[in-house]
């Protein structure tokens, strides 16, 4: 930890780990991306005591904004109970004493990792990405002083080609994850590596959107009731997924699914990648066709 | 350096956090007011909610400025002695910069508006007010549909100087409102779109 050199006086104990000085940075960072909405607002990201692939940028947003007061959920793909978001939740618990949930309607803060909740989330709640790579041009402009040139120009045609040319290739566009959006009509913005599935849930959403991406040291926001189209063509509208299945466990026809192997034979079947959702409908007295009372552990049926 | 300033936070991150989550909803919800009275003692030379706002955003990497009413007394050296922040030396260095709407002429175009690469690097305007009863209509950004404004006192032509700073999005100021109840968030991304 870096010394503190402001005159605040503190304990030597770090309530969610960061430093105060540290998170005073990201603060100002992430009132900046709210007034910006879409721009990447440059931070000083500090090392975390896991891994960057465990979402350091998401780690370090939550650890800036949570108080003694929230409730914390934290989901990788949809999941309460994976190793990536247990960790994170036992180390919220851990250094910062909050309380933690796995239902999403009972959390003020829900960090996430690849998906968002399907349950509609409200205006008094906070949805925190983690963000591998936050720069939706890099892959067709490496040089960080051009993209930014781009964005400050809002010249996002070679955006556009690349979509295009997925279509060119396979007569629609392919692109399933990651999938650009237009934010408030000014800034292109990666929404992290979520099915494009969810895309339709980042408009107009309720609750505010913040997203960290710790290698890349960027954070930037959605406001909430912000309007994000996602990037598409007249002739070719944007489309979300749709499954052929409904859920087998809870019936949903509505859901994001994941196909799991269910036995060591080859069996496999469709559920629900949100547990809480699945669970909720479960206990609600919804049943798919594969229902048998179980309680589904996903990293069990990996 | 008076002899005997104010004190700071007692409690500096269980403050310097719920400060800055009032003001982070007051920005993220424009025109709505996100109630709040900072614990702090109520001696400070500032407003409570004005000096817990300067307490929690400032420290040694950024500079606060100060409107001529609020810079003959103690608030300059109060922000120093607590957070370590310089004093800016023009507006246009001013991460943070407070006035008193009631006493301090209002030019938006003065502070600074951020460069087209990093729009971030603009000063936040910490605006001294009460909150009116009445406002004017506006919209954008977390707003669902339209949203009220509703701050006094504001200069005859602050629908024009708004008007300016939206035309210059995504540069341009953004503004807190504090008053004794609480914040109102006005940031760039914000249009006014009807009168009072
Ligand atoms: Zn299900």
């Amino acid at each position: 930890m870096s010394a503190h050199r402001q005159t605040n006086s503190e304990p030597a104990y770090n309530f969610a780990y960061l430093d105060e000085q540290t998170k005073r940075m990201i603060r100002r960072a992430i009132l900046k991306a709210i007034a910006i909405p879409g721009y990447q607002v440059p931070f000083a990201s500090r090392e975390m005591p896991m891994p960057y692939g465990w979402g350091t940028g998401g780690v370090q947003v939550t650890a800036a904004i949570l108080g003694s007061e929230d409730t914390l959920k934290v989901i990788d793909q949809g999941a309460d109970d994976t190793t990536n978001a247990v960790s994170i939740r036992a180390f919220f618990a851990k250094t910062a004493g909050v309380a933690v949930t796995t239902a999403t309607e009972d959390a003020t803060i829900i960090q996430t990792r690849h998906r968002i909740p399907e349950a509609a989330l409200q205006g008094h709640q906070v949805l925190v990405y983690q963000v591998p790579i936050p720069e939706p041009l890099r892959f067709l402009e490496p040089r960080e002083t051009e993209t930014r040139t781009m964005h400050a120009l809002a010249e996002y045609g070679l955006m556009h080609v690349k979509l295009y040319e997925d279509i060119a290739r396979h007569g629609h566009i392919a692109t399933t994850y990651d999938y650009p959006v237009h934010v408030a009509g000014r800034y292109v913005m990666d929404p992290s590596p979520i099915p494009k599935f969810d895309n339709p849930k980042m408009n107009d959403c309720a609750a505010l959107q913040l997203f960290g991406a710790g290698r890349e040291k960027r954070i930037y926001a959605i406001p909430p009731h912000t309007q994000v189209v996602s990037l598409d063509f007249e002739d070719h509208p944007f489309e979300a997924t749709k499954f052929e299945h409904p859920c087998a466990l809870c019936g949903a026809t509505m859901s994001y699914l994941d196909e799991v192997v269910t036995d060591d034979k080859g069996g496999r079947m469709f559920v629900c990648s949100d547990t809480d959702f699945c669970e909720g409908r479960r206990a609600a007295g919804h049943h798919g066709h594969l229902y048998g009372g179980e309680t589904l552990s996903k990293e069990a049926a990996e | 350096m008076t002899a005997v300033l104010a004190r700071g936070f007692d409690q500096p991150v269980a403050q310097s956090q719920a400060t800055f989550r009032a003001v982070m909803q007051a920005l993220a919800n424009p025109g709505r007011l996100i109630a709040f009275r900072s614990t702090l003692d109520t001696d400070t030379p500032l407003p409570v909610n004005a000096a817990a706002l300067g307490l929690a955003l400032l420290d040694f990497e950024v500079t606060f400025h100060l409107a001529p009413s609020l810079s003959a007394g103690s608030v300059a050296d109060y922000l120093r002695f607590h957070t370590g922040a310089r004093a800016a030396k023009t507006t246009q260095d001013a991460a943070l910069a407070f006035l008193d709407l009631a006493k301090d002429t209002l030019c938006l175009a003065d502070y600074a508006q951020g460069t087209p690469d990093y729009p971030d690097r603009s000063t936040t305007l910490i605006a001294l007010s009460t909150r009116a009863e009445t406002g004017m209509a506006i919209a954008g950004p977390g707003i669902k549909a339209v949203g009220t404004l509703g701050i006094a006192p504001l200069p005859a032509d602050f629908t024009v100087q708004w008007a300016a700073n939206r035309a210059g999005f995504p540069l341009g100021v953004d503004i807190l409102f504090v008053t004794e109840e609480g914040f109102i968030g006005l940031p760039r991304s914000t249009r006014i779109v009807g009168g009072v």
